[in-house]
């Protein structure tokens, strides 16, 4: 199976699913804190509408998991607040 | 790149405009935001549609308007292209500019400019949200977003989930998910079907929704899932993640009782019918109005016009009524199209006429479940003063309140005092909530017009915006005001 790389760890997926469906295959629920209350969330509405699941991929923050289709080489990392600059 | 036509979205509606386009003879362009056709109705698998035969309806009906993309694709007629989002489009008197970029990973981000003769937005529509104590916590999700990660990722979320909010779509997401091994322990609808029987012309003229019902009520009973009608969740629990949901019935006056009753729960999937995605057209200018049941609906004539020249609508973004209403409204506006690139006159032929009848039928079904379904008016009666009402700025009720002290009156003035839709999902999430509690002190009439008049509908890494040349090389229509670059440039 093919995976990509969440916070130095190899996450397995399936071809066409997204990060954040992978990411919630492998058990994880959240991947990102907000800037203001530092709380956790992960996927609300799953279309690309709420900007929710945001996550930084190949070092670009604010990128939405649910949208972001997994790849080989793909390499995500949890989101704190607005991410980095 | 050129067309004739761009059509915007390849759910039912698109799709349907698109095939029938690409035949009558035009060249066509289908900018899309998934990754396969089909919109949020016929999300699917890489593998296929068929892979899910038990979670769709209508798969032969996609099938063919699958085969009929490919075949005029592969005839040089019509260019599909998935993975794209339009942020941006402007009208003119003799065409239109479409801007969209392809998304992916951030290094595959690229821009692109169509203009075209003619454009149908068929942008369709999402789960409408109201807010309650919890609602924020990691575990809750949409309805249409636990149905997207069955339908589009093999995913059903879980183990125990409950499915609330009202409307007919709560059952194929309770059922979808127990056929994937969820344990669905309750749904619970807001409403009561039994007020379809104040409907009974509607209920006549379609008997296959009776049909659609009773088989999603007899598979609920095969999974012994409770249906819980006239039934909310009032407050989600838990400690960094969701642990169990409280419920209270509403009585006949849709007031929330006082008795509560706690099910534990690891998912609510939650909605509250529809909202739809009417940024484009609003930006291109079209006039648009606030439908009684709560939804912003684009104002189009007996041919899906806008009263934007050059610009058609059709689907969900007209007044949602699902996904065969939304063929149907696509069919007209290809119809519309083909005469107006050939300077003819719609055709008075009979199968337009049977189109236009089943148009009004399947109208008048969809304004009947909007009052079957309405959201329960009492809804900022569960809300506490640190209830997060918008979620990307953590605005809660105590900041609604507070900007209500300070003036605000209407959308614009709410959003500038209180910052509730000024993050990232532009107000999408908490637009209806943010705009009923203000409408609701200021006795104003509900406007959630001015929450989607944003120029930019999604957003825009600010590289790609300074560096994109206008298709006939004139600075930017008047009419279109930027978001502020650090509000955009946040997703650079």
């Amino acid at each position: 199976m093919s995976t990509f790389e969440f916070d130095g760890n190899e996450v397995p997926f399936r071809e066409g699913q997204t990060v954040a469906g992978a990411l919630i295959a492998a058990g994880r629920r959240t991947w990102r804190t907000t800037p203001r209350g530092g709380r956790s969330r992960g996927v609300f509405c799953g279309i690309g509408v709420c900007f929710d699941c945001l996550i930084e991929a190949d070092g670009v923050s604010n990128q939405r998991a649910c949208l972001l289709v997994a790849t080989e080489s793909l390499v995500v990392r949890t989101q704190a607040g607005v991410g980095r600059p | 790149m050129r067309a004739d036509v761009v059509v915007v979205g390849a759910g039912p509606a698109g799709l349907a405009a698109a095939a029938e386009l690409a035949e009558g003879g035009a060249r066509v362009v289908v900018l899309d935001a998934g990754q396969r056709p089909g919109g949020q109705f016929w999300r699917h698998r890489p593998e296929g549609i068929e892979a899910d035969r038990d979670l769709h309806h209508g798969i032969n009906e996609f099938s063919t308007l699958q085969r009929r993309l490919r075949d005029q694709e592969a005839r040089g007629a019509l260019t599909y292209l998935p993975g794209h989002q339009v942020w941006n489009m402007t009208a003119s008197h003799d065409h239109c500019v479409i801007r969209a970029l392809r998304a992916g990973r951030p290094a595959d981000v690229a821009a692109l400019e169509v203009r075209a003769r003619y454009v149908l937005l068929a942008t369709g529509a999402y789960d409408r949200q109201i807010p309650f104590p919890g609602w924020e916590l990691p575990g809750v999700v949409t309805a249409g977003g636990a149905q997207a990660l069955l339908k589009q990722d093999g995913i059903a979320l879980g183990p125990r989930v409950v499915v609330a909010g009202t409307g007919p779509f709560l059952l194929p997401v309770a059922v979808g998910l127990a056929r994937r091994g969820a344990d669905v322990v309750a749904t619970l609808e807001a409403n009561h079907p039994a007020r379809w029987l104040t409907h009974p012309r509607a209920l006549a003229e379609q008997p296959g929704k009776l049909v659609e019902l009773m088989e999603y009520a007899a598979a609920l009973a095969r999974h012994r899932i409770p249906v819980r009608n006239r039934t909310v969740v009032v407050e989600a629990h838990g400690a960094g993640r969701l642990e169990a949901v409280s419920v209270a019935r509403l009585d006949r006056h849709g007031r929330v009782s006082a008795t509560r009753r706690r099910i534990e729960t690891d998912v609510l999937a939650v909605g509250y019918g529809f909202s739809t995605q009417t940024e484009l057209a609003v930006s291109a200018g079209c006039a648009v109005t606030t439908g009684s049941e709560g939804t912003v609906r684009v104002t189009v004539g007996d041919d899906q016009r806008t009263t934007v020249d050059r610009v058609f609508a059709a689907g969900e973004i007209t007044g949602v009524g699902g996904a065969r209403l939304a063929q149907v409204e696509g069919l007209l506006a290809a119809a519309a199209i083909l005469a107006a690139l050939s300077d003819q006159p719609v055709p008075h032929s009979a199968a337009l006429r049977r189109i236009r009848r089943e148009r009004a039928r399947l109208g008048r079904f969809a304004d009947a479940l909007h009052q079957v379904y309405p959201v329960p008016d009492a809804w900022p009666s569960l809300l506490r003063a640190d209830t997060i009402v918008c979620r990307c700025e953590e605005v809660d009720l105590a900041g609604i309140q507070h900007a209500l002290t300070r003036g605000a009156r209407d959308g614009r003035s709410m959003k500038m005092l209180s910052r509730a839709g000024m993050g990232l999902c532009q107000g999408r999430t908490c637009a209806f909530a943010t705009a009923t509690l203000t409408s609701r002190s200021t006795d104003e009439r509900l406007d959630l017009a001015s929450s989607v008049r944003r120029s930019i509908a999604t957003p825009v890494p600010l590289g790609l915006v300074a560096s994109h040349p206008q298709a006939d090389g004139s600075p930017t229509d008047g009419t279109t005001t930027f978001d502020p670059p650090q509000r955009t440039g946040r997703d650079t």
